[in-house]
């Protein structure tokens, strides 16, 4: 059962890497437009909890629903079909496929869903120009600077609007004002189309773009809102 | 804050009366402790008296809001010169929270509790101010994100204490 209006929601979520515990029984929920900061020191399992709840990594136990889907029952064409269609991806470093131009890494996650190269691409400009980074259209990724293919990964990552946006120190090798501007686009854009954001920062001015924020510590969450461990 | 300094310095890009400097100086730097009109003309008379500023002309009317100030050429080599002269860093060692944090090592408590706690209360704070950036313009800006980095190296600081003390908890542990 998913608490009340939760687009996405985990229950004791455990996960042992070896003889590493990343995650030890954690639960989780997020509504539509919410902005949720996952905090805690280095090594707490803030990442492995984002890749559970995105599909990527299946916990040892413990249940991921995302709607009416239970996530962690499907295989693994199916949890990479939802992650396509449904979830958008920002990462800290080396995301866009860099045999490709910037508005073609835009435009991939709408092919790959099977809109029409034309609008696609149509469509990936339209982001690029929303996110102020236009005029690498035609560069690849290698030849665009730190911050511009930042950029460029959230435009991908908002192109096929998704519904729920995994971003893991979205502005980790930003400076101040390039990591404001991520942010503020981030979130206008996921307010606009009523996506949620799971945050994953170390940066308090970061989460301070969030509507609330959770403690991630030796693979435990605290819920600062609910104030429980 | 030096407020001489800074009225001279919003009079360098041309005279103004004294209800426009009040205006001025409260729009950028007086959000939260507006000027009152008797520090304007007490300072804007020490100011004249040492040949920093000269009137430059009266309205019709009663009252010194109405004289309108200008500044000399002293005026603006003394706004160079506060401006090329550093300012003390404060180190801001003597906060409550610092006190906080030594009483909880002291005493053998959780600093990562008191650090969540902290937190959330500091990112309240910071919510409201990047909603506040968000909307505002650049003078908002600037104010906002002046708090902002303050705040957030409170947090740092908090975070490298509370993982120093995990070091420290691991080594006695060992
Ligand atoms: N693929 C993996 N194989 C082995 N151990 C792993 C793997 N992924 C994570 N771990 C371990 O699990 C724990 C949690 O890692 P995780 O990456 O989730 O931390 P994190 O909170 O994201 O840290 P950081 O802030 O440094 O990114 C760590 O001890 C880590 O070494
Ligand atoms: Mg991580």
């Amino acid at each position: 059962m998913t608490p009340a209006g939760s687009l996405l929601a985990a229950e004791g979520l455990h996960k042992a890497f070896g003889r590493t515990t990343a995650l030890d029984g954690v639960d989780f929920s997020i509504h539509p437009g919410e902005v949720v900061a996952v905090l805690g020191p280095s090594g707490s399992g803030k990442s492995t909890l984002l890749h559970c709840l995105a599909g990527i990594v299946l916990p040892d136990s413990g249940t991921v629903r995302y709607g009416d889907h239970d996530v962690t029952g499907m295989n693994d064409a199916q949890r990479s079909a939802l992650r396509r269609s449904d979830f958008g991806f920002v990462f800290q470093f080396g995301q866009l496929v860099p045999e490709l131009t910037c508005l073609e890494n835009v435009a991939l996650p709408l092919r790959l869903n099977g809109v029409k190269r034309k609008e696609a691409q149509r469509h990936a400009r339209e982001w690029l120009e929303r996110l102020e980074v236009e005029d690498t259209a035609g560069s690849r990724p290698g030849e665009v600077s730190g911050g511009q293919g930042q950029r460029v990964a959230v435009a991908r990552a908002l192109a096929a609007r998704p519904r729920v946006i995994f971003a893991d120190e979205p502005t980790g090798a930003l400076d101040s004002l390039n990591g404001e501007r991520v942010m503020t686009l981030l979130t206008d854009a996921a307010r606009d189309t009523n996506a949620a954001v799971v945050l994953v920062t170390h940066e308090a001015r970061v989460a301070a773009y969030s509507d609330r924020e959770i403690v991630v510590r030796d693979g435990k969450v605290k819920d600062m809102l609910a104030g429980l461990l | 804050m030096s407020i001489g300094h800074t009225l001279l310095g919003l009079l360098e890009s041309g005279p103004r009366h004294g209800y426009d400097l009040k205006r001025a100086f409260d729009e950028h730097f007086g959000h939260d402790r507006p000027l009152h009109y008797g520090q304007v003309y007490s300072t804007m008379s020490r100011l004249l008296k040492n040949g920093l500023v000269e009137v430059d002309g009266v309205e019709a009317g009663a009252g010194p809001e109405r004289k309108r100030y200008a500044i000399t050429d002293a005026g603006v080599t003394d706004v160079a010169q506060w401006l090329a002269r550093p300012e003390k860093p404060e180190p801001y060692l003597q906060s409550t929270l610092y006190t906080k944090v030594v009483l909880a090592l002291l005493t053998g408590r959780d600093a990562a509790e008191l650090l969540d706690t902290q937190r959330t209360e500091h990112l309240r704070l910071m919510r409201g101010l990047t909603e506040r950036k968000r909307k505002g313009d650049l003078a908002d800006q600037l104010i906002c994100d002046h708090a902002l980095f303050h705040l957030e190296a409170d947090l740092r600081w908090l975070e490298l204490t509370a993982a120093r003390l995990d070091k420290l908890a691991a080594v006695i542990g060992s």
